[in-house]
C-alpha cells in the first residue's frame, strides 16, 4: 500500500461516515427497521403468552393459544416449546426429564441452530429491550466505562451454573435469573421482577456498557456457543467496505467484526452476534447484510469476481 | 530470566484473583440458592406435585399449569415473596383447589415436577387440613361442621365424632381430620366461617409425625404366635466379638471418676 | 460401578416420585409396615416395667427383637401400652450394654482399688468362689449375700433362694422389693395370715369409688389408671380420690383430693374408722363372724441402726438416729396415742415390733376417740395455704363414701402408704376400715395394694427371696415351714438356718460395719436405691469386701463394684413374672444375649458346681445362734448324698429336675435356651425349678398350673390359686370369698383361712393379758388399731422443707434401661426439685435454678422446677430418683418401718439453696 492509497482510504471512510450522519428522516426511519420488528416480535410473544394467560386466548377452540413462559410452553395445545439451558440445568439437578420437555427443547434448539443462537437474545429475549434503552442512553449520555470485564466472563458464569445445579439439586440460573423473571412475572402479574431489571438497567446505564448481555448473562452465552453453527448470518463484503468503523459503534458485541476476521471469512462469524441487524441496517455501504450462510460464499465469490481482486 | 519470573508471577496472581472472585460469586450464588429453596416451608403444591426437594429440582417455573387451572387457585411465586420462586402453589383460603376429576394442572405440566403417576385427583395430597381445637366452633359445642358438610370426601377425610357435652344436656360433635383420605384441598379452609381459619391446610412434614418402627398397635394388626419360630443364628453366647482390654462397652464410664 | 448416574437417577426419581403421589400416604405407610414385616416372628410375652403386668406381643428377625405391641389378648391392658411400654423393644440395643465380666484389676489381678478390665466367665467364677470361701470362712454362712430383686423372673428369684438358703444355709438374700412393698407384705401376713391382694384388677370394672392413698396411679400405672378413668368415665356413680402429699396428675380426674402432711395418713384412716363407729355404718355381722380387733405396741422405734450407731452416724445424723432409743412426743402423737404431749418414751420394743393382742371392740372404740374431725385435721392438713374448713369438709366427704353401705370402694395405694415409718401400720389401717364396712374380697370392694415392680409379687413374696421367707408364705423361724421346705427339697432335717437374714437395709449396714463381706447384686440397683447411700457407696469402696453386681448396664452399683456380670434381659431368657393380681405370666427366650452376656440362673447355677456339700452342710457358726447351724453331712450321707457331691448337684440338676428334659419342642416350638445350651445337662432349668416350686403351693391356697399351661397359646396368665377343675385349669379371681375361692369353708361366706390355727391372747390397749387367754382367729381376719405417730425427721428451722421422693411415668426405677432408650432419655433427661411457687419466691429461686438440696445426710444438685406435672404444696420439695446425675438417696433418710424393714422414702428434712 502506498501512501496515497492510505490516504484514499481514510477520505472513504469519511465519505462514507458523513453518510451516515447525513441520513434523511425516511432514511432514519430504514435504519431503524429491525429494531421495530425485534421489539414487535419481544413484544407480541409476550403478549400471546399473556394474553393467554389472562384473557384465556384459544385456538384452536378449548386450547390454549401459547401457554406458560420462555422457560417452558406450549403452543396451541400442540407444540411444546422448552429452554435447553433450563432443562439441562434440570437434569444436572438431578430429574429426569419427560419426553414433552425434551421434544421442547428439541424444536426449541434446532429453530436457534438455523437461525443462529444469540438471534433469541436480540429477538425474544424481553431482557433486551431494557439494556437497548440503556445502551441507547448511556451513548446520549456519553458515560465512561467504570472498569472493564472480560467479555468471556459470562462463559464462566455459565460453567457455574451447570456444576451449581448439579451441586444444590436446583436449576441455578432459573432461580436466579432476570430474565425468566421479568418474563414470569409480566405475563402472570406477580412479584418484584422490575427491581432486578432496574438493576440491570443501572448496571448497563452507568457501569458497564452492554453489562449484562454482553458480559455476564450465561444464557447468552449458551446462545453464543449454540450461534456459532447458526444458519442466519451477517454477510461482509470486503470489497464495498470503507472501514469506517459505523457499524462497530452500534454494535453492542462490537468483538465479532473485528475486521481482520470479516475479511478472512467473509461473514460475522462469532456466535456472540445476537442477530440484531443494527449494522446492517446502518451501514452506507451495504457491506453488511443478512444473509444465509451457504449463500455467503458464493456471492463473495461474485463480488471478489467482479471487482477484480 | 528476570522478567519471565515477573510474568510468571503476574500470571499466578491473575490466576488467584480470578480464582477468588469465582469462589466469592459461587459462594454468593449457593447462598441464594439455598436461601430460595429453603423459603419458608407452607407452600401448598398442586396435585401431584413431587416431595419439596424434587419439586423444587423439577418444577421450570413456567407457569403452564398455572394457565391449566380452571379456578384460579394456582399461583406463581414472585420474586421477593416468601415462597421459592416461579413456582406455583395455592393458597386454600382465597381459592382452594376443586379436584378437578382431569387434572389439567397435572396434565399442562411439562417437567413431570407434577407428577402423571398421579391418576385419581382423590390420592393427591397437597397437604393436611389441620384443626385449632380451640377456635372451631364445633369444637366449641356449636352446631357448625361446614368443613364436614364442604369436604369433597366427607365422612372419609373429616368425619364427625359425637360425644355428650358435659355441662349440659347436648351433645358435641366433633370433627376430625383422617389423613388416609385428606387431599389437602383446602375447601374445608376457605369455607371456615371463623373471622381467621379454625381449619387449615398445611404441608404434612409441618404436621404429620410417626411412629417408630420398633412398634405395631396392638388391636389394629392380626398377630399369631409363630409355631414353628426360627432361632436366628447370627450370634451365639460365647461367639460374641470379645473386645480387647481396656475396649468394653461401659469400661471407660466405670472407670471414671468418682460418685 | 454397576450403577450409572442415569440408571441412579432413573431410580431415585422414581422412589420418590411413588412415596408421594399417586398413592395415599397411609396406604404407602401399609405397605411399607407389611414389606418390613417380612420374615417377623411373633410370640407373647409381658412388659419389662412396673407390677401392672401388661401382656405384650414380641416380634424377632435376624436374631433380634425388631418390634413389639401391646398384647390385644391380655385382659390387664387388652392391647395398651404406656410411653415405657412402648419401648420394650428398645431397651436391650443401648451403646453400653454390658458384654463382658469385668474385674478390678492391677497387672492382671485382682484388686479392689483396681480398674475394671474384662475377664472371662472362667475367671469371674473363679474370684467369685474364692471370695465367697473366703466370706464364709472369716464369717460362716451370714458372710454372704444377695441383694435380689422384684424384677427376677420366677425361676431366678426361686434359684436363688434355693442356693443360699439350702445351699449355703445363709439367709442373707433379700430384693429390692423391701424397698418397695415389704409393708404391704406385712400388713396382709398380719391382717389375714396370707400375702397379697384377695381381689384383682376386675374390681375397676365393678366399683363405685377408688380412693388413692399415696399412689399416684396416673403417672406409676398408666394402664389401670386408664381403665379407673374409663370407669369414671361411664360410670355415673364413680367417684375418684387422690389421697397424696402433694398434687399429682391422678388429681386430674379425681372427684376430691386431700393434700395430707407427711404421716397424716394415720389420722386420716382413724378418723374414718371413728365415722363409721360413730355412724354405725358397720357390717356386724361380718365383723362378728369374720374379724378380730387387735393392736400392738407403739414404741417401736424408726428401723435405725440398732446397735453402733455413734460408731457410723455424724452428729447430725445422730439428731434424728437418737430417736431410736427415746422419742419424745409431740403434741398430736401423744393425743393420738394418749399420753401426754413431751413424754419420752422409751423405745422399748424397737426389737420385737410384730407384738400383737387381741381386744374388746369397746378398746377398739375408746382408741379412735381422739380422731375426731378437728385433731384430725389439724393433723393431716398438709397444704398451708388450704383453708381449714375447706379440708374439714373434703375429710368428712371421704368418711361419707366410706360409710355409705351401698358404695362399693376399693383403696388403693403403692408406696405411699409401704416407704413409710409406720407403713405396716397405715396397710392395716386400710383393711381396718374395709373389714369394718364388709368391703373386703367381693367384686369391687377391697383394699388392694397394687406393687411397683413387674414380680414384686409373683417372685420375691411369692417364691419367698426375703431373708425371714421361704416360697408359699413360709418363713424360715418356723420349725414347720423349715421341715416342709426341707422335705420337698430333699434336705437332711436342720439344714436350713432357722435365724432370719439380713434385710436390704441391714445389708448394706452389715457391708459397712464388715459382718458381710460379700455381696452379689442381681436385677437391681443398690447403690441407687438405697436411702442414704454415702454410708453404703463408702462401705463398699471403702472396707475390705468383696462386691459383685450382675446388671445389663453399668450403673450405680456396677460402678462401686469389685467384679460385674454382663446379665441377659428380658426375652434373652425364659421367664415368668407375677403381677399385682396374683396373674402369672410367662415368656419363652427370642433372642441370645449379646456377647458374652448370661442369664442370672446360668450364673448361679455355675457357681453352684463349685461348692461341694462338705464345704457348706458341716457345722456353722451363726452370730446370734447360740447351737449354730449343725454338721448335717452324716443325714445327707444317709440320704444318699456324698460330701463330695456338689450344690448343682444336690440342689439342681437332681434326678427329678433331669427329668424335664431339653431339648422340649413341645412347649419351645423352635426357641432357645442358652442357659440349657451353656449347661450341656440335657435339661431345662427354668421349667424343673418351677415345677419344683410349684409343689410348695399346691394345696395350700397358692396353688399354680403346670408351667407348660402357662405357655399355651392361648393362656395369657393365670390368677393364683390355679386348681384343676374336671380337665381345665381355673383361676381364682377373689379370694377368700366362697363364691370365688374354692379354699373357702362351705356355708362360711368369707373364709380367712390363712389365720387357721392362730390364737391371740387378749389384752387392753396398752398391754396384753394373761398369756393363756387366747382366742381362736382361724377364718378370720384381724381389724388393727394402730395410732398416729408424727414423723421421726420433721422440718426445722434449719431443714426448712419436707422432701418426697418417687418416680415419674417416662423412667422405670434407677433408669438403667429406660435412659438407654434415646426417646425416653430425650423426653425426660434429668430429674428435677419440683418446688412450690410461693417458696422459690420465699428463697429468692426461680424456675431452672440450679440448687443443692442438702439434708443431715448429703447433697445432690438439681434444677428447681415450680411447673410442670406436679404441684407440691408450700413447705415440701419432690425429687425423682432415676437420675444417677441428681444421686437424690445421698439426701433421704434410711429409717425404715419397724415391722416390715421397708425405707420410708416419702419424709425427710431438707433445705434448698442456690448451688
Amino acid at each position: 500500500m502506498s501512501d496515497l492509497g492510505g490516504y484514499d482510504a481514510r477520505l472513504d471512510a469519511l465519505a462514507s461516515t458523513e453518510k451516515v450522519h447525513n441520513l434523511s428522516f425516511t432514511g432514519k426511519l430504514w435504519s431503524w427497521r429491525y429494531i421495530v420488528l425485534r421489539r414487535f416480535t419481544q413484544l407480541g410473544i409476550l403478549l400471546l403468552f399473556y394474553g393467554t394467560a389472562h384473557w384465556a386466548w384459544q385456538w384452536p377452540e378449548k386450547t390454549p393459544l401459547l401457554s406458560g413462559n420462555l422457560s417452558a410452553s406450549e403452543f396451541i395445545g400442540l407444540i411444546p416449546l422448552a429452554d435447553p439451558l433450563a432443562a439441562l440445568q434440570i437434569f444436572l439437578a438431578g430429574h429426569v426429564l419427560r419426553q414433552e420437555t425434551l421434544i421442547g427443547v428439541a424444536i426449541v434448539f434446532g429453530f436457534y441452530l438455523l437461525v443462529s443462537g444469540r438471534t433469541f437474545c436480540a429477538w425474544m429475549c424481553p431482557v433486551n429491550m431494557v439494556t437497548d434503552l440503556a445502551g441507547w442512553l448511556r451513548g446520549k449520555l456519553d458515560i465512561r466505562a467504570l472498569f472493564h470485564v472480560h467479555r468471556n466472563v459470562r462463559y464462566f458464569i455459565l460453567a457455574a451454573t451447570l456444576i451449581l445445579s448439579a451441586l444444590t439439586g436446583v436449576a441455578a440460573f432459573e432461580w436466579v435469573s432476570p430474565v425468566g423473571m421479568m418474563h414470569r412475572e409480566i405475563i402472570f402479574g406477580i412479584g418484584f421482577g422490575f427491581l432486578a431489571l432496574l438493576a440491570i438497567f443501572l448496571f448497563d446505564l452507568l457501569i458497564l456498557k452492554n453489562g449484562w448481555c454482553g458480559h455476564l448473562c450465561p444464557l447468552g452465552a449458551f446462545w453464543s456457543l449454540v450461534g456459532k453453527a447458526g444458519l442466519v448470518r451477517v454477510r461482509f463484503d470486503k470489497t464495498s467496505c470503507t472501514h469506517c468503523g459505523e457499524c462497530a459503534k452500534v454494535c453492542p458485541e462490537p468483538q465479532v467484526l473485528n475486521l481482520k476476521k470479516l475479511e478472512e471469512r467473509g461473514l460475522v462469524f462469532s456466535g456472540e452476534c445476537s442477530n440484531c441487524g443494527r449494522c446492517t441496517a446502518l451501514c452506507p455501504e451495504g457491506s453488511l447484510a443478512f444473509d444465509l450462510r451457504p449463500l455467503i460464499r458464493q456471492h463473495n465469490a461474485r463480488a471478489a469476481g467482479s471487482t477484480g481482486h | 530470566m528476570a522478567e519471565h519470573d515477573v510474568a510468571r508471577r503476574d500470571f499466578l496472581v491473575k490466576a488467584a484473583q480470578g480464582t477468588a472472585m469465582a469462589a466469592t460469586g459461587g459462594l454468593l450464588w449457593v447462598y441464594l440458592l439455598k436461601q430460595e429453596a429453603r423459603a419458608h416451608p407452607f407452600a401448598l403444591r398442586p396435585p401431584g406435585a413431587l416431595a419439596e426437594k424434587d419439586f423444587n429440582a423439577a418444577c421450570i417455573k413456567c407457569g403452564q399449569c398455572v394457565v391449566g387451572c380452571p379456578y384460579h387457585t394456582l399461583k406463581l411465586s414472585g420474586s421477593g415473596s416468601d415462597l421459592p420462586i416461579g413456582m406455583p402453589f395455592f393458597e386454600p383460603r382465597e381459592i382452594p383447589c376443586y379436584l378437578c376429576p382431569d387434572i389439567p394442572c397435572m396434565k399442562a405440566c411439562p417437567t413431570g415436577a407434577l407428577s402423571p403417576e398421579l391418576k385419581n385427583i382423590n390420592d393427591s395430597r397437597m397437604g393436611l387440613a389441620v384443626i385449632d381445637l380451640e377456635n372451631c366452633l364445633s369444637w366449641k359445642g356449636l352446631r357448625c361442621e361446614i368443613c364436614h358438610r364442604e369436604c369433597p370426601l366427607k365422612g372419609k377425610a373429616i368425619t364427625l365424632e359425637t360425644h355428650p357435652r358435659g355441662i349440659s344436656k347436648h351433645a358435641m360433635f366433633y370433627p376430625i381430620v383422617n389423613s388416609e383420605y385428606c387431599t389437602g384441598c383446602g375447601i374445608c379452609e376457605k369455607a371456615c366461617p371463623t373471622t381467621e381459619a379454625a381449619i387449615r391446610i398445611l404441608p404434612h412434614k409441618l404436621v404429620q409425625g410417626k411412629i417408630g418402627d420398633h412398634y405395631r398397635l396392638g388391636w389394629t394388626f392380626d398377630t399369631e404366635i409363630t409355631q414353628d419360630f426360627k432361632p436366628s443364628d447370627v450370634i451365639g453366647p460365647g461367639e460374641g466379638k470379645t473386645l480387647a482390654p481396656g475396649k468394653a462397652p461401659g469400661q471407660d464410664y466405670l472407670n471414671s471418676g468418682d460418685l | 460401578m454397576g450403577l450409572t448416574r442415569r440408571d441412579f437417577l432413573k431410580t431415585s426419581i422414581a422412589a420418590s416420585t411413588a412415596a408421594t403421589v399417586g398413592m395415599p400416604l397411609a396406604k404407602q405407610a401399609e405397605a411399607a409396615v407389611k414389606g418390613a414385616e417380612a420374615g417377623w416372628q411373633w410370640d407373647k410375652s409381658v412388659c419389662r416395667f412396673c407390677g401392672t403386668g401388661c401382656g405384650i406381643m414380641v416380634a424377632t428377625k435376624g436374631g433380634k427383637i425388631v418390634a413389639t405391641k401391646g398384647d390385644p389378648d391380655a385382659p390387664v391392658n387388652r392391647g395398651l401400652n404406656c410411653v415405657k411400654g412402648y419401648f420394650n423393644g428398645k431397651i436391650r440395643y443401648g451403646a453400653d450394654r454390658l458384654t463382658q465380666p469385668l474385674l478390678r484389676m492391677t497387672d492382671g489381678k485382682f484388686d479392689k482399688k483396681g480398674k475394671f478390665q474384662p475377664v472371662s466367665w472362667e475367671k469371674a467364677i473363679d474370684i467369685m468362689e474364692e471370695k465367697m470361701r473366703w466370706a464364709m470362712k472369716e464369717k460362716g454362712p451370714t458372710g454372704i449375700s444377695i441383694f435380689g430383686s422384684g424384677q427376677y423372673t420366677i425361676h431366678e428369684g426361686y434359684t436363688a433362694a434355693k442356693l443360699m438358703k439350702a445351699g449355703f444355709r445363709s439367709n442373707n438374700l433379700d430384693p429390692n422389693a423391701r424397698h418397695c412393698m415389704a409393708s404391704a407384705v406385712v400388713g396382709f401376713m398380719q391382717t389375714f395370715g396370707i400375702d397379697e391382694p384377695q381381689g384383682n384388677y376386675d374390681d375397676i370394672e365393678h366399683t363405685d369409688t377408688a380412693v388413692l392413698w399415696g399412689a399416684n396411679m396416673a403417672e406409676m400405672h398408666p394402664i389401670l389408671w386408664s381403665r379407673i378413668t374409663n370407669r369414671r368415665l361411664t360410670h355415673k356413680p364413680m367417684k375418684v380420690v387422690n389421697l397424696s402429699v402433694y398434687g399429682n396428675m391422678s388429681s386430674d380426674i379425681a372427684d376430691l383430693e386431700i393434700i395430707f402432711s407427711p404421716s397424716g395418713d394415720l389420722a386420716i384412716q382413724n378418723y374414718i374408722a371413728s365415722e363409721i363407729v360413730k355412724r354405725d355404718a358397720i357390717n356386724h355381722d361380718f365383723v362378728k363372724k369374720h374379724t378380730q380387733f387387735a393392736t400392738g405396741p407403739y414404741d417401736i422405734g424408726y428401723g435405725f441402726r440398732p446397735k453402733n450407731a455413734e460408731k457410723f452416724h455424724t452428729a447430725a445424723e445422730m439428731e434424728i438416729v437418737k430417736n431410736e432409743k427415746v422419742r419424745v412426743l409431740d403434741k398430736w402423737e401423744a393425743i393420738g396415742q394418749r399420753r401426754k404431749e413431751g413424754e419420752a418414751v422409751e423405745q422399748k420394743n424397737a426389737a420385737t415390733p410384730m407384738k400383737d393382742w387381741a381386744i374388746s371392740f369397746e378398746d377398739f372404740k375408746a382408741a379412735l376417740e381422739p380422731y375426731t374431725l378437728d385433731y384430725t385435721a389439724e393433723v393431716a392438713k398438709g397444704d398451708p395455704d388450704e383453708p381449714m374448713d375447706k379440708f374439714k369438709a373434703k375429710l368428712q366427704q371421704l368418711a361419707d363414701y366410706y360409710c355409705d353401705k351401698n358404695r362399693k370402694i376399693v383403696s388403693y395405694w403403692t408406696m405411699g402408704f409401704n416407704q413409710h415409718q409406720r407403713g405396716t401400720w397405715v396397710n392395716e389401717q386400710a383393711y381396718m376400715n374395709h373389714l369394718l364396712t364388709g368391703r373386703q374380697c367381693q367384686p369391687g370392694n377391697g383394699a388392694f395394694s397394687l406393687t411397683g415392680q413387674p414380680s414384686a409379687c409373683g417372685t420375691a413374696r411369692e417364691v419367698g427371696t426375703f431373708a425371714h421367707r421361704l416360697p408359699a408364705d413360709m418363713v424360715v423361724m418356723n420349725p414347720k415351714h423349715r421341715a416342709i421346705a426341707e422335705k420337698i427339697w430333699k434336705l437332711p432335717a436342720g439344714t436350713i438356718n432357722p435365724q432370719m437374714g439380713s434385710h436390704f437395709v441391714k445389708i448394706m449396714r452389715d457391708l459397712e460395719d464388715g459382718q458381710i463381706l460379700f455381696s452379689w447384686t442381681q436385677v437391681n440397683n443398690p447403690w441407687q436405691n438405697t436411702a442414704n447411700v454415702n454410708h453404703w457407696i463408702k462401705a463398699a469402696r471403702e472396707m475390705n469386701n468383696f462386691i459383685v453386681v450382675a446388671d445389663a448396664y453399668p450403673g450405680v452399683s456396677a460402678k462401686v463394684a469389685d467384679l460385674i456380670l454382663p446379665a441377659a434381659m428380658i426375652n434373652e431368657k425364659w421367664g415368668a413374672y407375677g403381677n399385682a393380681e396374683r396373674r402369672t405370666q410367662v415368656w419363652r427366650q427370642q433372642v441370645l444375649p449379646p456377647g458374652e452376656a448370661r442369664a442370672d440362673i446360668w450364673m448361679m447355677l455355675e457357681l453352684s458346681k463349685r461348692f461341694k456339700l462338705k464345704d457348706v452342710w458341716g457345722a456353722q457358726k451363726i452370730p446370734g445362734l447360740e447351737a449354730g447351724l449343725p454338721d448335717v453331712l452324716p443325714a445327707a450321707q444317709a440320704m444318699g448324698y456324698t460330701p463330695e457331691s456338689t450344690l448343682y448337684e444336690v440342689l439342681f440338676a437332681t434326678p427329678e429336675n433331669k427329668k424335664f428334659k431339653w431339648p422340649d419342642n413341645a412347649v419351645a416350638k423352635g426357641h432357645g435356651n442358652h442357659v440349657a445350651d451353656l449347661l450341656k445337662d440335657g435339661w431345662f432349668p427354668e421349667k424343673a425349678m418351677f415345677e419344683e416350686y410349684r409343689q410348695f403351693g399346691t394345696g395350700h391356697a397358692h396353688d399354680l398350673a403346670p408351667f407348660d399351661i402357662y405357655h399355651h397359646d392361648k393362656v395369657r396368665g393365670l390368677r393364683w390359686p390355679v386348681v384343676l377343675k374336671g380337665d381345665k385349669w381355673v383361676e381364682t379371681q377373689w379370694r377368700n370369698n366362697e363364691a370365688y375361692d374354692p379354699y373357702v369353708k362351705k356355708g362360711s361366706g368369707f373364709d380367712f383361712y390363712g389365720n387357721n390355727g392362730q390364737a391371740l391372747v387378749m389384752g387392753d390397749l396398752d398391754k396384753p393379758g394373761d398369756p393363756a387367754k387366747k382366742v381362736d382367729i382361724s377364718g378370720k381376719a384381724k381389724i388393727y388399731f394402730r395410732p398416729y405417730a408424727s414423723p421421726v425427721e420433721k422440718p426445722d428451722a434449719n431443714y426448712d422443707l419436707w422432701l418426697c421422693t418417687g418416680r415419674v411415668l417416662e423412667h422405670w426405677h434407677s433408669g438403667t434401661m429406660t435412659r438407654r432408650v434415646p426417646e425416653l432419655h430425650r423426653a425426660v433427661p434429668a430429674a428435677v426439685c419440683w418446688i412450690s411457687q410461693k417458696d422459690a419466691d420465699a428463697k429468692g429461686l426461680k424456675r431452672n435454678d440450679l440448687v443443692w438440696v442438702e439434708s443431715r445426710r448429703g447433697k445432690v444438685k438439681v434444677r428447681l422446677e415450680t411447673g410442670g406435672r406436679n404441684r407440691v404444696p408450700r413447705g415440701m420439695v419432690y425429687v425423682p430418683w432415676f437420675d444417677e446425675g441428681v444421686l437424690i438417696n445421698k439426701v433421704t433418710l434410711d429409717s425404715t418401718c419397724p415391722l416390715s424393714k421397708e425405707t420410708d422414702y416419702k419424709k425427710c428434712a431438707v433445705k434448698v439453696y442456690k448451688a
